[in-house]
């Protein structure tokens, strides 16, 4: 460990640059709330202000008696417990506002109040998909790749604190979204609503992860770099790439949210569903793949299935994927060989789909029994088993003849929900289940029956979703498109729109149950980290130690 | 440059380029010699216990 020695005694300049970055925001906001009209600007400003105000607080405290254990530790673990829970605190945010707005549909005063405009359903539906995607999807994903790519490297964080930086930014990023939406500041492009400060920031903490992520791998003591690896940076890379030219925008002053897209008509549209399907394809799909290639051979002790079919399934969906955007706008002013050809993509990614979703659940062979035992390992692979359901659903809806029947319905609403409710809640909440645990250094989790209860429950929760979306999605576009002897059409929408109501009862029925597992874990997990076991369960009855 | 020239060289190149990348892809997977490199890489999640 000689290296590490001589590091130790090289000036630390992140330990400089990294804290800097927050006091010249917090100078830049501070001008801002002083100089700008704007109330919008102001708020935004102050906020902005204070979140880095913060920040800078936390950092003189983690650092003012000495550099802290975790920081000469082989692996960095304080910024990925700060990850976990930033990821539990986000999740439980995004999804009770997801509750709330699922009920606002169902009966549309409840929690509305003209007074308080921002409880309008049209400033919290992208509160709700921004806290659930980007706030807790992003924290899960920042936490696992830190986690994973130190191990499968066999190296630390590389960037010293600049990890803290990625972490806090990041926080800070999503903060300036969420209460920026709440004043009514939005892009009003799907997925990357906030305005252009917000996305400067963003690009600035981005390229930080990039850098921390590929400094890491650059300093591996492994030849390999294993599939995670490469999944989390297409993730990291594309989303990079993505976010900068979707947000090339003119704002109309320094000191103004609003701006102008430097796209408009069609190819704006283009772009923003380039981006928007992206987003799906590589934040929700290829980040926790890695997940997946990660945490599910760790769980079930068993390795990858085929780890020549995880390249072949790496490279074929990332050049697959980027073309599959131009399916959001069937039927509309894009050119139709574009709309076919997003389409054709689209059927194409059944392949590389079902080849990753066989290997994950062909990892648990020889270990199918762990399944009855081992509620994490469970919920990993329903996880997987949604993913294969959802990729088969995507594809099919992006026939342009089925697309025709489900654009536009609550269909679009419950394959969305398969996606998100199954692969990506599950596949994180397996991660955190194992997470906590390594990281807090406990035996076990507090309790294994409280994880049961939280796999049945949002099971539930899901099934009672998706069943009701797909009925009310599909009466909804039958509804539409459905024409009298006379050539008039058979509906007016308000009757469309009143004979969904059973349906949007059920969906926030589930959306309860979803949100209520979601509780429970993080109950568990906060036991668990305290150092809690549950005396009903021994140690003894471990079920991992049963199969070891 | 028109929509004519763009639309030939996508149906034409395009797909050779994805073509091409595919079978690179599948050539170096299942390239005999990678066999033990990549056994040892599906069990590394297996490898580190820092717990």
């Amino acid at each position: 460990m000689q290296t590490e020695a001589h590091a130790k005694n090289d000036p630390r300049w992140d330990m400089l640059f990294a804290p800097a970055i927050f006091v010249v925001a917090f100078l830049l906001a501070f001008v801002a709330a002083a100089k700008s009209p704007e109330p919008q600007m102001q708020i935004q400003a102050w906020t902005f202000l204070a979140a880095t105000a913060l920040v800078l607080v936390w950092w003189v405290r983690r650092y003012a008696e000495g550099i802290p254990a975790d920081d000469s530790s082989p692996y960095a673990n304080d910024v990925i417990k700060a990850g976990v829970i930033a990821a539990m605190f986000w999740g439980i945010a995004g999804m009770l506002v997801g509750l709330i707005i699922a009920l606002q549909l169902a009966f549309p005063n409840i929690f509305y109040f003209p007074d308080l405009p921002f409880t309008n359903f049209g400033r919290m539906r992208p509160l709700h998909t921004s806290a659930v995607i980007f706030a807790f999807g992003g924290n899960v994903l920042i936490a696992t790749s830190f986690y994973v790519v130190q191990r499968t490297c066999h190296a630390r964080l590389a960037g010293g604190v600049w990890s803290w930086f990625v972490f806090w930014g990041y926080q800070i990023f999503i903060l300036i979204a969420g209460t920026g939406y709440l004043i009514g500041v939005t892009q009003a492009r799907e997925y990357a609503e906030p305005e252009w400060y917000a996305d400067l920031w963003l690009t600035l903490v981005w390229v930080t992860y990039l850098l921390v992520f590929l400094g890491t791998i650059w300093k591996r003591k492994e030849p390999h770099i294993y599939v995670a690896n490469w999944f989390y940076l297409a993730f990291i890379v594309t989303i990079a790439m993505l976010h900068i030219v979707n947000n090339l925008a003119v704002p109309i002053s320094w000191l103004s949210t609003k701006s102008y897209s430097a796209f408009s008509g069609v190819q704006d549209a283009l772009i923003q569903w380039w981006y928007g399907h992206n987003a799906v394809g590589f934040f929700l799909t290829a980040g926790f793949l890695a997940i997946m290639y990660y945490f599910i051979p760790k769980q079930a002790q068993r390795p990858v299935y085929s780890y020549r079919l995880s390249i072949v399934h790496f490279w074929s969906l990332i050049f697959i994927y980027i073309w599959a955007g131009p399916h959001h706008l069937h039927y509309t002013a894009l050119p139709n060989w574009a709309q076919t050809l997003g389409m054709t993509f689209s059927i194409m990614l059944w392949m590389p789909s079902w080849g990753g979703m066989i290997n994950g659940l062909m990892t648990l062979s020889g270990a199918w029994d762990k399944l009855r035992t081992d509620p994490i390992l469970r919920m990993l692979v329903v996880s997987v088993a949604f993913y294969g359901m959802s990729t088969f659903e995507g594809p099919v809806m992006s026939i342009k003849a089925v697309n025709s029947l489900s654009h536009y319905t609550d269909w679009t609403i419950g394959h969305v929900h398969s996606g998100a409710l199954g692969w990506v809640g599950f596949v994180s909440f397996g991660a955190l289940y194992c997470l906590v645990p390594w990281l807090w250094k406990r035996e076990r989790l507090y309790s294994t029956a409280l994880v049961e209860w939280h796999f049945w429950i949002s099971t539930i929760g899901i099934v009672f979703y998706i069943t009701s979306m797909w009925v009310s999605g599909i009466m909804q576009g039958l509804m539409w498109r459905a024409y009298n002897e006379f050539g008039f059409l058979e509906y007016s929408f308000v009757e469309t729109v009143a004979a969904m109501h059973p349906y949007y009862v059920i969906r926030a029925f589930g959306g309860l149950l979803y949100l209520s597992g979601t509780l429970i874990m993080a109950y568990n997990l906060w036991r668990t980290a305290r150092g809690d076991i549950r005396l009903a369960e021994p140690l003894a009855l471990k079920p991992q130690l049963a199969t070891a | 440059m028109n929509y004519e020239t763009i639309s030939t060289f996508a149906t034409s190149w395009g797909l050779v380029y994805l073509m091409v990348l595919f079978v690179g892809v599948a050539v170096y997977a299942f390239w005999p010699r990678n066999k033990d490199k990549f056994d040892k890489a599906a069990r590394m999640p297996l490898e580190e216990d820092d717990r």
